[in-house]
């Protein structure tokens, strides 16, 4: 056994009232004295440097047991203290909380773990007791060098923040507003509703999903706890957990929200006399006016001007029959963008999903052949306020006969997504039916796989099959216009190997629909850096933990709701947003949060500037000070990872509670001794 | 008042530390004006009976450059610490052992064999080896141990100050003499330098971004650096961020990176080890093959991370003794 | 006691450095479970295997460990979402660098041992011992103050000066 070094510990321990440490060692019943010698442990702790006293007990968890403790640190015979039991993630908190009852900081605190690791691993008692003693010892050294910390607790602001206007976002912010806290609700589209809004049926009850999300809306325009701010995004978030600053922009519509009315005479009168531009809410198939309001329950119902294709703007030449038109005289056509800033407490991130992009599987045509449509091209078809008031029609206007539903569209792909979408084998069975519905066409899905695992969800997948959709499970190869037999002549073919009769199957249809899947926004990078969050390696935002944690982030007050997380149905939504919504509540209504104690810190005079660690941090807690030149830690966002403090060249950075005196003390403990 | 009374002496050094005092050029005019040099080997012809015969504590300051290699070089510097009042660990060698640290890669008989014998430059001499005691026409002769390790000077006498550096820096040296003479050292076992690294005096540290990565790591000669940028983020190994500064960063400004002669700041231990773990943060790649292609890019790491500092780090010396390159195995 | 009957009668030590979130919760559950395994290793807690500076490696060994284990998260799992990857690096060059230091490769090892996986604890501990076990103990030269070597001229010299 080598004599460790002298001077390996760096700190000097001051003699005036050093430390004196006293080791309690709990039996735990049998379950450590069972197998480890405690008088053995007691006897060795009390010969070790600065103990001032040594105690075992039965159960030092339990009142008698903590009492122990904080009779020593009242009447000053200890002033640090080390408990050998159980391990710290059982009850570290448990003695801290006895230290700080006798009056310490809670942080002059060790924990041996004597049970998990020792008595109940190690067959022989002698090793264990030898090992028991090397843990000990390497607490007492340890504790030797604890620094004086103080529990540290922020407060939190009481408003807070819903960051889109889907389903997600609009049940999360009614449910923090009927709890009487003031959401600001931020939608960067003209109005709420989100994808939603757009569809026709909501499977399995294929329910009208404008009669179930309209009420939502409607009660989000009128609560007077929740700020509507539409046609908006966030473009700063400044601050911490319980105190961000939010700073949003708001961009021009050209018309006076508070006096418009809804009325849209002014698109009636607008000198276009039809629709010339794209339709972005008819998926691209009808055309708009340049003023505009997206559909008729559009929330607020306030109109659009856009400024890309609005003739007054582009030439300044225009009689602007819309202005005439406006009884209210809510026309402004010198709005420029504005700016709010406020400050939360919270935020609930539930900016959605965007589909695939078809287009990049020119295999399926899409792009290529006239009659090859997304599902969400379908729903626009299908919904009554649609480009084709509800009927299914293929471009010339004719109904289909034969229509063939591909599933998996980008989804479990290598190519693309290797991800299941979770949602389109249903919504594919949905529109199986409906397409049936309205047009009698004989129909066939394509799958991989049937996924209909929700409340309900099995059973209309056994009435859509009693339909008589025919059910092909195979990968579609591609489809083609070309005929090879006189009955392909004029359609479009499927081409598809039947993997249940084994064997390739070429099916002719007029129109064919791909399921695409649902994918991350296309700024979803951009916005997890606005908040500090990550994503996980597909792109949507990560949570704390899959299973125990699903609605939080690691940055706190930072809550993740909808398909922005992960691809999901609304029922499953709808109940992410309600657990958003209460997880924000417990953390407003608490009004503080505490601190991570074991936090880094860069010791100013000794840091050089030379940016090792910045760019380390994964939450960004770190900042450069251009003029000063040197590295800052924000210890309100600091997570105590102590990645910083490894990298560290200089030793500047150090982190409480695991600073690099601390750690080599205990490697030298346990290694001394035994 | 007499002026203090100062010594220097060396030990398994290169002569580069004596320079850097002839270094200081009219300074060193200065220093001698101040100060009684009374045992300088490299200068002056005193002997070390003259130095035997002064009181204990005699010396104000002796300044010690080189490491302990040979048992005379440990006698005499038993003896300096004796005589001086202050003794100044002088240089990077002194400090932390320094290049010839290097040394204690290899067993000492490793050492022998090869510089004995298999060296491309030694004619064969049968197998001769040094001998401690010869008996010749003109009596006993006698010749120091080659001790079996590269040993810092700390690790054999008590050292008051270190200077750092390979040399010390002229305006270093001119400071801790002049800090001598007025009596304002600072507390003992300080190093005489910046506590803080070189990147806090590096004029590229501002190109220096904020997140580097690098891709590939270069050696000095792989490429032409440009001059402005910081050399690190040009993928050469540049140890700044773990080295002292007071150097001036002139080794920068020659377009060459950092080697780490003016050794660690207070708050690390181990130079080495810190300086890998600096380097190990530009790499971007999550990927454990990829990563170990990358880190085989530096190599010899034990002699780029431990250059000046391998007697002093924590591991001391190699455990196994190695062949000299291109001898046999012991 | 002679090196020969240390060796015959060796115990290794090994220190491990174990992440709270992920290993040493595996270690819990290895004894939640009463998983036996060797009692050679001595774990010290860290919030995060990317806290692992190399200086706690070498001081291990400085210190008399004949071996170290650092415990963490599986790739990608890391509770602090990075941290693990950093401990790769670093310790990947570390392990080249020992390379040169003569000390074998299987003296530092580095596991990625998630929450759930308290029988890889076991296993992990137990193989390691025995592979510790196999190479012997870690002899490292001590650089402790060492007296003047063996009286030479110089110290003769001083001897006739000074009496």
């Amino acid at each position: 056994m080598l004599e460790p070094e002298a001077g390996l510990t760096t700190q000097p321990i001051s003699t005036n009232g050093g430390p004196r440490i006293g080791v309690y060692v709990c039996h735990c019943g049998l379950n450590i004295a069972g197998k480890v010698d405690i008088e053995a442990v007691v006897e060795f702790a009390s010969t070790l440097p600065d103990v001032a006293v040594a105690r075992d007990y039965k159960f030092m968890c339990s009142d008698p047991g903590q009492e122990l403790i904080e009779k020593d640190l009242r009447e000053g015979l200890v002033n640090r203290v080390v408990v050998a039991s159980c391990s710290p993630l059982m009850h570290e908190a448990t003695f801290r909380r006895a230290t700080a009852e006798g009056g310490q900081s809670p942080f002059y605190f060790q924990m041996a773990s004597i049970r998990e690791h020792v008595s109940w691993v190690t067959a022989d008692g002698a090793e264990a007791t030898e090992k028991a003693k090397a843990l000990v010892a390497g607490a007492v050294r340890r504790v030797a060098l604890h620094e004086y910390l103080e529990p540290r607790r922020a407060d939190v602001r009481p408003d807070v923040m819903v960051v889109g206007g889907g389903i997600a976002g609009i049940h999360a912010a009614l449910t923090m507003a009927d709890a009487g806290k003031h959401v600001y609700l931020v939608e960067r589209e003209p109005t709420i509703g989100g994808h939603m809004a757009k569809f026709d049926k909501t499977f399995p009850t294929l329910d009208c999903s404008a009669c179930i999300l309209t009420p939502k809306m409607s009660a989000v325009r009128s609560n007077p706890n929740i700020t509507l701010w539409t046609y908006s995004d966030v473009v700063g978030v400044e601050g911490f957990t319980g105190d961000f600053t939010v700073r949003v922009r708001h961009r021009p519509r050209y018309v006076k929200a508070d006096l418009c009315t809804g009325c849209l005479e002014c698109i009636e009168k607008c000198i276009h006399k039809q629709g010339k531009f794209d339709d972005e809410w008819n998926e691209g198939l009808s055309k708009r006016k340049p003023i505009y309001i997206p559909f008729p329950q559009a929330t607020p119902a306030v109109v659009v001007v856009d400024p890309e294709t609005c003739i007054w703007f582009k030439t300044g030449k225009c009689p602007q029959t819309c202005i005439e038109a406006c009884e209210r005289d809510a026309f402004d056509f010198e709005q420029t963008e504005t700016f709010d800033e406020v400050k939360v407490g919270a935020m609930v991130l539930a900016t959605g999903f965007k589909t695939f992009d078809a287009a990049k599987m020119p295999e399926y045509g899409y792009g290529l052949y006239p009659n090859v449509y997304t599902s969400l091209e379908v729903e626009r078809l299908l919904n009554a306020a649609g480009p084709t008031s509800g009927e299914v029609e293929l471009r010339d206007g004719s109904k289909p006969k034969v229509v063939g539903i591909i599933h998996c569209v980008g989804s479990r792909d290598a190519k693309h997504h290797l991800w299941c979408s979770k949602v389109c084998c249903m919504y594919s069975l949905k529109l199986a039916h409906m397409v049936k519905e309205r047009t009698g066409a004989e129909v066939y899905n394509f799958y991989i796989d049937m996924r209909t695992p929700g409340k309900g969800y099995e059973e209309f997948y056994d009435k859509i099959l009693k339909e008589g959709v025919h059910m092909v499970r195979g990968r579609v190869a591609g489809v083609t216009d070309e005929a090879a037999s006189p009955e392909e002549e004029d359609h479009l073919v499927i081409r598809a190997e039947d993997t249940l009769i084994g064997s390739v199957r070429r099916i002719p249809v007029d129109m064919v629909i791909l399921a695409v899947g649902i994918e991350p926004q296309p700024d979803a990078q951009d916005v997890r850096r606005l908040f500090n969050i990550s994503c996980g390696g597909e792109g949507f935002f990560t949570e704390r933990h899959p299973k125990l944690a699903p609605v939080s982030t690691f940055t706190d007050g930072v809550f993740l709701a909808g398909a922005c997380q992960g691809p999901k149905d609304i029922p499953d939504t709808v109940a992410q947003a309600g657990a958003a919504a209460a997880e924000v509540l417990a953390m407003v209504d608490r009004g503080f949060v505490m601190l991570e104690a074991n936090t880094a810190h860069i010791e100013d005079e000794v840091c050089s500037g030379c940016k090792t660690c910045v760019g380390l941090c994964p939450f960004s807690a770190i900042s450069f000070n251009e003029e000063r030149k040197k590295a800052y830690v924000n210890e309100v966002v600091c997570k105590g990872c102590g990645v910083c403090v490894g990298a560290c060249p200089s030793g500047a950075a150090q982190q409480h509670l695991f600073t690099d005196a601390e750690i080599f003390s205990e490697i030298e403990g346990v290694l001394a001794y035994v | 008042m007499s002026k203090p009374k100062v010594a220097f002496y060396w030990c398994a050094s290169c002569g580069g530390c004596e320079e850097a005092v002839v270094d200081l050029n009219e300074v060193v005019l200065d220093v001698v004006e101040a100060v009684d040099i009374v045992f300088w080997p490299v200068a002056m012809d005193f002997k070390v009976s003259d130095v035997a015969a002064l009181e204990d504590g005699e010396l104000a300051a002796v300044f010690i450059n080189g490491a302990i290699r040979t048992s005379e070089q440990a006698e005499i510097v038993e003896l300096l610490r004796r005589k001086a009042g202050a003794v100044v660990a002088f240089g990077a060698c002194a400090w932390l052992g320094g290049i010839p640290g290097l040394a204690n890669l290899y067993s000492r008989e490793s050492i022998l064999d090869y510089v004995c014998g298999e060296s491309p430059s030694t004619v064969d001499g049968g197998g001769a080896r040094p001998v401690e005691e010869f008996d010749a026409p003109e009596g006993r002769m006698r010749l120091p141990h080659f001790d079996e390790d590269v040993r810092t000077l700390d690790q054999v006498i008590d050292v008051d100050y270190y200077l750092p550096g390979c040399a010390p820096p002229a305006g270093l040296i001119a400071q801790a003499v002049m800090a001598l003479v007025e009596g304002r050292l600072p507390e003992k076992g300080s190093v005489l330098a910046p506590d803080v690294a070189l990147c806090a005096e590096c004029i590229r540290a501002a190109t220096k971004p904020e997140d580097l990565k690098v891709e590939r790591f270069y050696r000095p000669y792989e490429i032409v650096a440009d001059a402005e940028t910081c050399l690190l983020a040009q993928g050469l190994v540049c140890l700044g961020p773990s080295t002292r500064s007071g150097c001036g960063a002139v080794c920068i400004a020659a377009n060459m990176p950092c080697t780490g002669c003016m050794g660690p700041t207070s708050r690390v231990i181990d130079h080495g080890a810190k300086a890998l773990a600096a380097i190990a943060s530009l790499i971007e790649t999550r990927d454990p093959d990829e990563i170990a292609v990358l880190a085989e890019q530096i190599v010899d790491p034990v002699g780029t991370f431990y250059r000046y500092s391998l007697p002093a780090s924590l591991l001391h010396r190699r455990v196994e003794p190695a062949p000299i390159r291109g001898g046999p195995a012991v | 006691m002679s090196e020969q009957a240390r060796e015959d009668t060796f115990e290794p030590r090994i220190v491990a450095f174990f992440c709270n979130w992920c290993t040493y919760t595996a270690a819990d559950l290895a004894g939640i479970s009463r998983m036996q395994y060797a009692p050679n290793v001595r774990v010290i807690r860290l919030m995060c295997s990317g806290r692992v500076d190399p200086q706690f490696v070498l001081a291990a060994f400085r210190n008399g460990a004949d071996g170290v284990l650092i415990g963490g998260c599986h790739p990608g799992d890391c509770h602090y979402q990075e941290g693990n990857y950093n401990a790769l690096r670093r310790i990947e060059l570390l392990k080249q660098t020992l390379v040169g230091f003569g000390i074998e490769e299987d003296r530092l090892r580095l596991e990625w041992i998630s929450a759930s996986e308290g029988d890889r604890v076991q296993k992990v501990c137990n193989e390691m011992t025995e592979r510790i076990r196999a190479l012997g103990p870690l002899r490292l030269t001590t650089p402790s103050r060492v007296e003047a070597g063996a009286p030479g001229p110089a110290h003769e010299l001083v001897e006739q000066v000074t009496s």
